[in-house]
């Protein structure tokens, strides 16, 4: 068809301002995909990095507290559980099997997660995926450390290689264990979840080099040697937290009651996805936020199309007396500028599209890296590309306001430039 | 000065004068016929044109002498179908189109009338070729009248060579002289052969040698499609080349301000 040709030859002839629109069109485009994807993998990465556990116990306090400090290693405990506790816990007849953790110490950033050899078999991310080795195995020796394969990359770690845990969760301190080293004893395949920066090692451990400290430091003149501690009582006294499994997912609810009632002790079980639901509800306003922002930086980003649209009709009268004494109606030179919109914005949406994957590609290693968040490169999901529908449908709208002008215009005009 | 009265006796008057026109002597038969035409229109400015009558025989070729402010648009606006009159009837081929709705107003316009501009006749951006081309995509008849030739891209080259304009099919209008881009104009109006020729001052923004030249090729390639030729201009000493020379004012009757 001539006339369409005509249009997109007459875009040509307007290169520039063109070009300049769709490039508005796209970088709006890019960042309104790019938060949903963003806003998607997040919760993709939240979601994944729990699975297969049914309760997790901890100390009385809020739920999202619970989850987030002893998931997703953000914060601090409250308060401790005793170990007669989870002792009490552990033995109850619904309970499969129950990992304790134990956190609060460091080493050179990285957080330090005491717990049992059965936490490498019980702990699942993604779809009930196992933690697996790249190298060597759980901790067998008292002073064995397992890590996470952000920390082995981080910190250039292999198999043999002896570590110093600080006390506390500083990347920098004065405080340190270090007259009980560790070995690495095992590294971890990357989970992409909290795991990968975690440096793990057994309960016993985390006892081992706190037996002469107490309320965060030394005990001035008393000094246990690694060799005396192995062969103390190590039986931790507190731990921070109790990841349970049960035999029948129909004990979930009894049993979290059973433990918030719980007298000796008071504490808190939360099922992992109703604490993540808890989560969504509370960053749900920061995304709709986020959301509005980028949905304005389109209709911005719409109106400057419309403006460059409506800046160029008075040039164009000419364009359009030559169309109508040639036969065009009005209303094909009111379609042939709605064309033009929906040109445009198409080509904004396939341009921020390419802008969007190009970024993806070169910042995932990065920003996984950096906040432990992967944006997976997938192609647009079917909400996306009705949104994208709308989106075109809403640009080529948009032309109507011009192209009712061309119009108006191109019916007062007739054949005759006025100019 | 010129006529007012019964044109087409007075076009067999003038015909007599002219030697180009003896091939046209045997068609006598209207091809426009105007009649009570009444066109109002209530702008900023308000203005009236009415046409008592106006005929134009077939093949004749017409000269309407009148300055601007003359009603020179609204009468080709009403001629072409652009605007619609208040009443009368405009009757083109047999048909009146008065009676058509807008959108076919324009669909008969691209049928059967070739219109050409004083200037800036062309899309700058677009090449000759697609100028040339561009009326065919509204007018299904002329597109197949022109592709009987072989294609509508052969036909286009035809009229552009006979116009003198080979080998710049391809090139943008916009790199064209003012003279090259009339008579691009000029085969967009003659491509599918229709039955009017509209033109308006085509030959203002030329000089004289071109002026003539352009009138020749014209009246030559219309003559060879059988197309009427009617043409708008102030220039009398155009006069002598046409079938007939009317007064614009002594056809339409423009009136300004409130009375109208």
């Amino acid at each position: 068809m001539i006339v369409l040709r005509l249009a997109l030859l007459s875009l040509r002839n307007r290169w520039l301002t063109a070009l300049l629109t769709v490039s508005a069109i796209a970088i709006s485009i890019a960042l309104l995909l790019g938060v949903e994807k963003v806003r998607m993998g997040a919760r993709q990465s939240f979601a994944d990095t729990i699975s297969g556990t049914d309760l997790i116990v901890g100390a009385r306090s809020g739920s999202l507290n619970l989850l987030l400090y002893s998931v997703f290693r953000i914060g601090n405990a409250t308060n401790n559980i005793s170990w007669a506790s989870y002792q009490d816990l552990a033995a109850r007849p619904d309970v499969a099997w129950s990992v304790p953790l134990s956190l609060g110490d460091s080493h050179r950033g990285f957080r330090v997660l005491g717990t049992t050899p059965e936490y490498f078999r019980h702990y699942k991310f993604r779809q009930s995926q196992a933690l697996t080795f790249s190298a060597g195995q759980p901790f067998a020796d008292l002073f064995d450390a397992v890590i996470g394969a952000d920390v082995a990359a981080a910190l250039g770690y292999k198999l043999g290689d002896r570590v110093i845990i600080a006390h506390g969760l500083g990347s920098v301190s004065f405080l340190e264990h270090d007259d009980k080293p560790f070995r690495i004893a095992g590294i971890l395949v990357k989970t992409g979840t909290p795991v990968d920066r975690t440096v793990h090692v057994s309960l016993e451990a985390i006892e081992a080099i706190h037996v002469d400290w107490q309320s965060g430091a030394r005990i001035p003149g008393q000094s246990v040697t690694a060799e005396d501690v192995r062969r103390m009582d190590l039986t931790p006294k507190a731990i921070t937290a109790v990841l349970i499994g049960l035999k029948s997912k129909l004990a979930t609810f009894r049993l979290q009651r059973a433990i918030n009632e719980y007298r000796p002790e008071p504490l808190t079980a939360i099922l992992p996805g109703a604490a993540l639901q808890e989560l969504w509800a509370l960053v749900a306003t920061a995304e709709t936020a986020l959301t509005a922002v980028s949905a304005m930086v389109v209709i911005t980003a719409f109106l400057g199309m419309v403006t460059m649209i409506l800046t160029t009709l008075n040039e164009r009268r000419r364009e359009m007396a030559i169309l109508r004494s040639v036969g065009a109606r009005p209303r094909t030179v009111l379609g042939l500028l709605m064309a033009e919109a929906g040109v445009l914005t198409i080509a904004g949406i396939a341009l921020g599209i390419v802008l969007l994957y190009a970024a993806l590609m070169l910042l995932q290693p990065f920003v996984d890296a950096a906040y432990g968040l992967h944006l997976p490169v997938a192609p647009p999901r079917p909400g996306e590309w009705v949104t994208l529908g709308i989106i075109v449908l809403a640009g080529t709208m948009a032309g109507l306001l011009p192209a009712l002008r061309a119009y108006r215009l191109s019916l007062a005009d007739g054949m005759t430039v006025r100019t | 000065m010129l006529a007012e009265r019964a044109p087409l006796i007075r076009s067999n008057d003038v015909r007599l004068e002219s030697p180009a026109a003896g091939s046209l002597a045997a068609q006598r038969a209207a091809i426009v016929s105007m009649a009570q035409v009444r066109f109002a229109w209530a702008g900023r400015v308000a203005f009236s044109l009415g046409i008592e009558t106006f005929a134009l025989a077939l093949g004749e070729r017409l000269l309407l002498i009148g300055p601007s402010g003359s009603g020179k648009s609204t009468f080709l606006g009403l001629l072409c179908g652009i605007n619609a009159p208040r009443s009368g009837h405009i009757e083109i081929l047999g048909t009146d189109i008065t009676a058509l709705s807008a959108s076919a107003r324009d669909g008969f316009r691209a049928e059967h009338f070739g219109i050409i501009f004083q200037m800036f006749n062309l899309l700058p951006y677009a090449s000759v070729m697609d100028n040339v081309l561009l009326p065919l995509s509204f007018a299904p008849r002329r597109r197949a009248r022109a592709r009987a030739a072989g294609s509508a891209e052969k036909d286009a080259a035809r009229l552009l060579i006979g116009l003198g304009l080979e080998g710049s099919f391809s090139a943008r209008a916009a790199e064209l002289s003012v003279g090259q881009q009339q008579r691009v104009a000029a085969a967009r109006a003659l491509i599918g052969a229709p039955e009017l020729i509209v033109a308006d001052e085509p030959t203002s923004a030329l000089d004289r040698d071109h002026q003539y030249a352009f009138l020749e090729l014209l009246f030559q390639r219309a003559s060879e499609a059988g197309s009427t030729l009617i043409m708008v201009s102030h220039d009398v000493s155009l006069a002598p080349r046409f079938d007939r020379v009317l007064a614009l004012d002594a056809v339409a009757v423009a009136r300004y301000g409130a009375g109208a």
